[in-house]
């Protein structure tokens, strides 16, 4: 009866995971699908301390209780900026469970015997048997789950800050080929290494000592770290994306090796929709998944000094603000350093105050604009700037030749026009933002440095285009006195 | 419990994987976020695996894997929760047409 329940509960779970996802994929109810996820997480979570035969109930809701309430903790302090970081931590903590999973696993086979029984000839018995099947998918859930681990913690030591730059050194791909090579091969030792039950097709005990386990788990928490190191900042989100998509499906081989339909199905699901989101990711900077995660782009080697013609002309904020209230249509391009400046909420004061004046503003949100893809969109969210003035690439591309003013904050690479018309450019074939089409283009930025990729940006030297030194906050703390001064 | 196995595992595999791929395949880009973010919670059901793992552990060393399993899984969860919902929260049509 008992297990019935369990099972018609996790069905039920499942069914709210699907439909909490559905949801999120659109913004009028995105809202109500967590909630619904979060329900279904709850029933799961709950039932399963009724599961038949569990023990050490005391210490499981020590390690449930403490851990929820430091993710909690965290979750609630972290600064909107800075959530793509907590989604690479919390996903590699998801990854260690399924590995943590597999290794529980993998070390009740290797220490099982089979029971002589004390009659004679009668057959031995066996407390705990598996299939061939079944032992291959822990073992590749366990190699997923750990290298999603350790990729994931390197990915968000990265985002915080705590890593610097990237590591690269010859043969680094030779190595970490040979990296997951080495780990391949010792999960197959563990999957060929073992007692089948006589008679069947049924393993019993694995025979492979339990340091090759151990080895196992250390080199693939090694090759997860070796293969995201040498990924530079600017890649991360796809990296991220794919750490996801590889813990969902850890988590999915974990639910068939422990028959868990709610497992089985919320793993899968997120799997494959992960890895369909990495490529959306990955197409939106036009660049093939292999490219990101293999090509050194980025690297200090990448394009040789361009000639670029004129010369950065600055521009004062009064200017700027006098441009704008007289202006028809205002566009605004926001990038990562409208993040790091903590920009948004002057960006939509100044919104407010133009619109109030009749001037048509919109957002112009490229794909891979800050972090990760919508990084932008949360961010103006959380200033309380209305989503339907939003816009992405597509919808917005062609209204930039009749926009008179074109403010971009913080943003480089993806209003770069070498990515249409300079083939030797690291980011050529990029769909970019067209803002030189615009009359006029600003561009507050704190410098003259380059931008994330180390890449020239010819837009900043175009003759309708001025440059507004100055962090993105108090310079358009200025832009929005300007303005208020003339009306 | 009757443990899924076999054939009726790779159909579960197989439908599921479709389930996943249509749910994204509409997505405008401003949920991509919120979306890896809310798929990042929905993997934290290894939570209920980390506590089978753990509840059947035999040994002290099985225990010990199945607590940190355990720890692991529920920060995910309740993590992935909880910055999900403070994504999404943001997400609010403008109020007023007239405003525009």
């Amino acid at each position: 009866m008992i297990d019935q329940i369990i099972s018609f509960s996790y069905l039920i779970a499942a069914a709210l995971f699907i439909i909490g996802l559905k949801r999120m994929s659109s913004p009028k109810n995105a809202r109500q699908g967590i909630i619904w996820a979060g329900y279904g997480m709850i029933l799961a979570t709950v039932v399963t301390f009724a599961y038949p035969d569990l023990h050490n109930f005391a210490l499981m809701g020590v390690a449930i209780i403490s851990s929820s309430m430091l993710a909690w903790w965290s979750a609630k302090k972290v600064a909107m900026t800075d959530m793509p970081q907590m989604i690479a931590l919390y996903n590699g903590m998801g990854g260690g469970a399924a590995a943590a999973i597999a290794a529980v696993e993998l070390i009740k086979l290797a220490t099982e015997h089979a029971h002589q029984s004390s009659l004679p000839f009668m057959p031995p018995t066996y407390d705990h048997s598996v299939s061939l099947a079944v032992l291959i998918l822990a073992i590749l859930g366990g190699l997923i789950g750990t290298v999603a681990f350790s990729g994931s913690l390197i990915a968000f030591a990265k985002l915080q800050g705590w890593m610097k730059g990237v590591i690269r050194f010859k043969g680094q791909r030779a190595l970490n080929g040979l990296a997951f090579l080495g780990t391949l091969c010792l999960g197959f030792i563990m999957a060929t290494q073992v007692e089948m039950i006589p008679g069947t097709t049924q393993i019993f005990a694995g025979t492979f000592p339990i340091e090759i386990l151990l080895a196992f788990f250390v080199l693939a928490l090694v090759f997860g770290v070796m293969m995201t190191v040498p990924i530079g900042g600017a890649d991360m989100p796809v990296v991220i994306s794919l750490f996801n998509a590889l813990t969902g499906l850890a988590v999915g081989f974990e639910g068939f090796v422990l028959g868990n339909a709610a497992m089985m199905i919320a793993g899968t699901v997120v799997g494959s929709a992960g890895f369909l989101l990495t490529q959306l990711m990955a197409k939106a900077m036009n660049r093939s998944l292999s490219n990101v995660l293999f090509s050194n782009f980025g690297s200090s080697g990448s394009g040789e000094a361009q000639e670029i013609s004129g010369s950065m002309k600055p521009i004062e904020a009064a200017d700027v603000g006098v441009m704008m209230a007289y202006a028809e249509k205002v566009l605004i391009i926001p990038g990562y350093g409208m993040a790091v400046a903590q920009a948004q909420h002057k960006i939509w004061e100044l919104t407010q105050l133009l619109r109030k004046n009749g001037v048509k503003v919109k957002f112009a949100i490229h794909p891979v604009a800050g972090r990760m893809p919508g990084h932008m969109n949360v961010l103006l969210a959380e200033a309380g700037v209305p989503y339907d003035i939003i816009e992405d690439l597509d919808e917005v591309n062609e209204e930039f030749a009749t926009a008179d003013v074109c403010l971009v904050i913080g943003a480089n690479d993806v209003v770069n026009p070498d990515a249409k018309d300079n083939p030797d450019s690291p980011i050529y074939g990029m769909p970019i933002l067209n803002a030189w089409q615009a009359k006029n283009c600003i561009v507050i930025k704190r410098g003259q440095g380059r931008g994330f990729s180390g890449i020239e940006n010819a837009l900043f030297f175009a003759d309708n285009t001025r440059m507004l030194y100055g962090d993105g906050q108090d310079a358009t703390g200025e832009i929005i006195s300007a303005v208020k001064e003339m009306t | 419990m009757t443990p899924i196995e076999g054939i009726v595992a790779l159909y579960i595999f197989m439908l599921a994987a479709f389930t996943g791929y249509e749910i994204i395949s509409k997505v405008p880009v401003i949920l991509h976020t919120p979306l890896m973010s809310g798929s990042n919670f929905v993997h934290g059901i290894v939570l209920v695996g980390a506590m089978v793992a753990m509840g059947h552990a035999e040994s002290n060393l099985e225990l010990t894997i199945g607590f940190i399993g355990v720890f692991l899984a529920a920060g995910n969860a309740v993590g992935g929760y909880v910055v999900t919902e403070r994504m999404l929260e943001m997400f609010k049509p403008s109020k007023k047409e007239s405003d525009v």
